[in-house]
């Protein structure tokens, strides 16, 4: 299933003309398919996250019809484009990172926001997907594994956007976006040696974070290491959803029924705490069948990217494959109590807009991809 | 793009790339694999364990609020404390009319209209079985009314809570401050977690300074609630557990405070009816004794949690500005106060010397000009030298003295005191007032013409008229310099904190601050027997104040002009507006032989500083050695 193409899915005439269309559209139909069930899926777990509202769950439905259409929009470009716009959107990336930290609006006590008048927009969302771009089209003329001069002007292009997003300060954000530079690097054969020796050196360097992290960072962590000694503040997100989760055992409470969501012990529960809500009314087999979800697309994503037609769009289908599993890996890693709280929201099925299309966009890309291949002779 | 590179391997790197792309897949199954463990541990080995929290009776942390430290004064008397008080409730799912209730409530006068409305909005977003408080502070006479009509009110109930408390009402209240109900604003100041069982916080003086020490660390008790949230009763082991899990909270320091209270109420009723400030500094180690600025208030009205947007708006806007801290951030000309520093700096640059006299006409112009400065003394002092300019206040000598030394030479004598600079005193609020120099007026004015620094007025700051300010505690704080000679201690009040818990005591040692050093010491004796002979020669303005004392005093008394007088114009006390007549000052330092403390008074419009200062001055000294007769 995983490794099928849409091509291959004719069980009878009425799918074989879906598949067409989807072929016509640029749309890679596996990849489509799961997309839908996990934001549908988490449309359901929303009604009940949120307190049965029906707005709230219009206003996210809206949202995940904008970012397909973004989706469908993208996967029309082919990746020759996306190639040459690379270093444009990456630069006016970097440029609107600047202008946020110079007039950028202030909201909850960080600056990330750039008001455009009809709307605002975090211009670390684009760089979410602009520093893989960026990285993948500099090595994409390169030989392969790139060398140290190579490697020195990558380190550049990813701590740029790292550090001015780190000091808005979303650490969070800075972190995703410098793993997703990172894993490009290793995709394109940085030597073994190599990321052992900076592994090294970034545990060397946890200390020194630990100095330049503010105040409520600091909590975190330590909240993290031992959430019993805030039981007042951050360590109740940890302890109430770990008793969500635990409480909701192998089937769950059932939908709607989940009384530590219901009863609002459960802090963020319709945005980073979602999973937790899941896991109470829908049991270890609710959240089972979400992580298989999850790493479909992953995979298809990875399958994608093994089949690129050149190092562009390998590198970067792999490293938006890998960056999509992270963000869900440090999510439930962290609803689980596994990892500190960072405000990252699970994807796809959180509530929340900007992250939404930057999600479906790269999606987009990765269909663009797929579906403009060339087939070569083997 | 690919001339300056060696050729790419395609096949090599097709490998390469899905080797990482396997070892990737590989990495992310095993994290998977972490992930689905946890959730097996939790969803099926501990599942039991978090299903009791959860189900049917699960845990709830409730947080219990420290208690707030208490301030003491020198003797140990009681200014600050928290007391039982009995505030009525409501639990709305008891019930059944609402509106009935409060309608009865209301015939029994226990709430009014105000108190009505506020309910309504403490009660959106509690739960219904949780209590609504309906008032906070119940007198004895309401609590024996609730409770004759307990019976007819069912889901009103009476509940015991630790009210801070001001037992001497509003003695000392700008030293205290007050607390009030936690704000928006100040929950975003502080952390949130720390305040999550307090409901009122330090707003100013020492309640607001100290906020951080008197508050102390929250507790919490864990209990078990029902599905609904309801306190269900624990039994056995989880009982035990709770038990366990209780952290009692950190009751906050104790403060001891310089203060005296009982001089604080003597020079509060010798102020009494009028605006103005009495300040009393321990000259030997800036210890405040008493620090008056009247007219105050009852700080109980705030911490009470039952004051009315009126009575708030009331005090605000009252002419008389009640809740402005005078002593501390009202800034006055100080007037003739200023002319034995001038008269110092006079001595220490050699621009007098104390036999110096000069004839005195009743007014002194500049030379090649015919604006006339006039002395108080309209027919003038005639032939006078600087022990009897400062006995008599004559002006025409200080317009003359300030001449000759400049302003430069003023404002560095000055600066040494402590003029325009904040005293440092351990309360919010403090105004650092002004003492002008050719810098300060080249950068406070937009006009150029304005930028540049007149002979006038250096004239005129010889008598400390013009632009320069003081505030009260610092008109205090310099007369102790001058009774020290030179030494200086930083104003404060607290001198110590107490653990609640052991009675510890942890004493904070008084701050020294750099000294005034003069040429010669013996210029600081011309200086006390010139303020000596204010008290002690019939021909000195505080005469009176002194009469009889059985201590001897010196002292200096000013008045500061509120406004100024035309060229060719009588000033009539009589004549002008109440609120226009000139601030009354006086400070004084006692005994001359071997100072142990100084005062500063200022009676705004009181007019004559000898007159209605000075005997504010007598009567606080009287009690101050009354208590410590040597």
């Amino acid at each position: 299933m995983i490794f099928s193409e849409a091509e291959q899915f004719r069980p009878n005439r009425a799918l074989s003309f879906a598949g067409r269309l989807l072929r016509k559209l640029c749309i890679d139909g596996p990849m489509l398919i799961a997309l839908l069930l996990l934001a549908g899926a988490g449309l359901f777990v929303l009604y009940s996250a949120g307190g049965q509202q029906v707005d709230l769950v219009l206003r996210q439905l809206l949202r995940i019809g904008v970012a397909l259409a973004a989706l469908l929009v993208v996967a029309q470009i082919p990746p020759k484009y996306l190639r040459m716009w690379s270093p444009w959107l990456y630069l006016a990336g970097m440029l609107m990172l600047i202008l946020v930290l110079v007039t950028g609006a202030s909201g909850k006590g960080a600056q990330r926001w750039l008001d455009l008048g009809l709307f605002r927009f975090q211009p670390a969302e684009i760089m979410k997907l602009a520093v893989p771009m960026m990285a993948a089209w500099v090595l994409h003329s390169r030989r392969l594994p790139p060398d140290a001069r190579d490697l020195l002007k990558l380190l550049v292009i990813i701590m740029l956007p790292t550090i001015l997003i780190a000091t808005q300060p979303d650490l969070g954000t800075a972190l995703l976006i410098c793993a997703s530079g990172i894993l490009l690097v290793m995709l394109a054969g940085l030597s073994v040696r190599f990321i052992l020796l900076a592994g090294g050196l970034a545990m060397g360097a946890l200390p020194v974070l630990w100095h330049f992290m503010l105040d409520y960072q600091k909590q975190r962590v330590l909240t993290f290491l031992n959430p019993e000694t805030d039981p007042l503040g951050s360590g109740y997100h940890i302890i109430q959803s770990k008793i969500a989760i635990g409480s909701g055992g192998v089937f769950g409470k059932g939908w709607l029924n989940g009384s530590q969501a219901h009863l609002e012990f459960l802090p963020e529960r319709s945005t980073d705490f979602i999973f937790a809500v899941l896991g109470e009314e829908f049991g270890l087999l609710g959240l089972l069948s979400m992580l298989i979800a999850y790493l479909f697309v992953v995979s298809r994503g990875l399958y994608i990217a093994v089949n690129g037609q050149d190092t562009y769009c390998r590198l970067l289908a792999g490293s938006i494959s890998l960056t999509f599993f992270i963000y869900v890996f440090v999510n439930v890693g962290m609803v689980t109590g596994l990892l500190p709280v960072v405000g990252i929201p699970l994807p796809l099925v959180s509530y929340g807009g900007t992250s939404m299309v930057t999600l479906m966009v790269g999606f987009g890309m990765l269909m663009s991809f797929q579906s403009h291949r060339k087939l070569l002779p083997t | 793009m690919l001339r300056h590179e060696p050729l790419k391997d395609a096949w090599a790197e097709q490998r390469l790339f899905n080797n990482r792309i396997f070892w990737a897949f590989t990495g992310l199954l095993l994290l998977t694999g972490l992930l689905i463990s946890r959730l097996i541990n939790l969803q099926v080995v501990e599942h039991q364990r978090y299903a009791d929290l959860s189900h049917g009776n699960r845990i709830r942390i409730q947080p219990l609020a420290p208690t707030r430290g208490i301030i003491f004064d020198r003797n140990g008397i009681v200014m600050a404390e928290n007391l039982p008080a009995y505030q009525m409730v409501l639990i709305p799912e008891q019930v059944s009319d609402l509106d009935g209730t409060l309608d009865r409530l209301s015939e029994l006068k226990l709430i009014d209209e105000q108190q009505r409305q506020r309910f309504f909005r403490r009660k959106r977003g509690k739960r219904s079985f949780e209590a609504v408080p309906l008032r906070y502070r119940l007198n004895d006479e309401e609590l024996a009314r609730l409770s004759v009509h307990r019976h007819e009110l069912p889901g009103v109930d009476i509940q015991a809570a630790l009210v801070r408390s001001y037992p001497l009402g509003s003695t000392a209240v700008h030293v205290l401050g007050y607390v009030g109900a936690l704000s928006e604003s100040d929950l975003q100041r502080v952390e949130t977690s720390r305040y999550a069982a307090t409901s009122h916080i330090g707003k100013i003086g020492i309640e607001g300074q100290y906020e951080d020490r008197l508050h102390g660390q929250p507790g919490h008790r864990q209990l078990l609630v029902n599905a609904q949230g309801r306190e269900m009763d624990a039994r056995g082991e989880a009982r035990e557990e709770l038990l366990r899990n209780r952290q009692e909270p950190v009751p906050g320091s104790d403060l001891i405070l310089s203060l005296d209270s009982h001089l604080q109420a003597v020079a509060e009723a010798a102020l009494a009816g009028r605006r103005g400030t009495v300040v009393v500094i321990d000259v030997n180690n800036g210890d405040i004794l008493a620090l008056v600025s009247q007219p105050g208030f009852d700080p109980n009205r705030f911490s009470a949690g039952g004051m009315s947007n009126e009575e708030y708006l009331a005090l605000q806007n009252d002419i008389d500005k009640p809740l402005f801290n005078r002593a501390l951030s009202g800034t006055y000309p100080p007037g003739s106060i200023v002319k034995p520093f001038i008269a110092l700096a006079g001595l220490e640059y050699r621009a007098v010397t104390p036999d110096h006299s000069i004839f005195c006409e009743g007014y002194y112009s500049i030379p090649g000009n015919e604006h006339r400065y006039r002395d108080w003394k309209k027919e003038g002092h005639g032939e006078i030298n600087l022990h009897a300019a400062i006995t008599e206040s004559c002006d025409v000598f200080f317009y003359m003295l300030a001449m000759e030394l400049g302003i430069d030479r003023i404002h560095a004598m000055l600066a040494d005191f402590g003029f325009g600079q904040p005293t440092g005193v351990d309360l919010p609020g403090e105004k650092s007032g002004l003492l002008p120099s050719r810098d300060w007026k080249r950068g406070a004015f937009d006009r150029r013409s304005e930028r540049i620094w007149f002979p006038g007025e250096t004239v005129i700051t010889g008598i400390g008229q013009g632009y320069m300010l003081v505030t009260p505690l610092q008109l205090t704080h310099f007369t102790a310099t001058l009774a020290t000679r030179g030494k200086r201690f930083k104003p404060r009040l607290v001198t110590a904190f107490r653990d609640p818990l052991s009675g510890q005591i942890t004493e904070i040692p008084p701050q020294e601050l750099a000294p005034v050093e003069l040429a010669d010491d013996r210029y600081w004796d011309d200086i006390h027997r010139a303020m000596g002979a204010v008290m002690n020669t019939p021909r000195g303005t505080g005469w009176a104040v002194a009469l009889g004392a059985g201590y001897k005093m010196a002292g200096k008394s000013g008045s500061a002009q509120v406004f100024s007088v035309g060229q060719d114009e009588e000033y009539d006390e009589e004549e002008i507006d109440e609120r226009l007549r000139d601030h009354a000052l006086f400070v004084a330092f006692a005994p001359m032989e071997n100072p142990q403390i100084a005062i500063s008074v200022l009676v705004e419009n009181g007019g004559s500083g000898g007159r209605v200062a000075g005997p504010v001055v007598r009567r606080v000294f009287d009690a101050w050695f009354e208590e410590h007769r040597q």
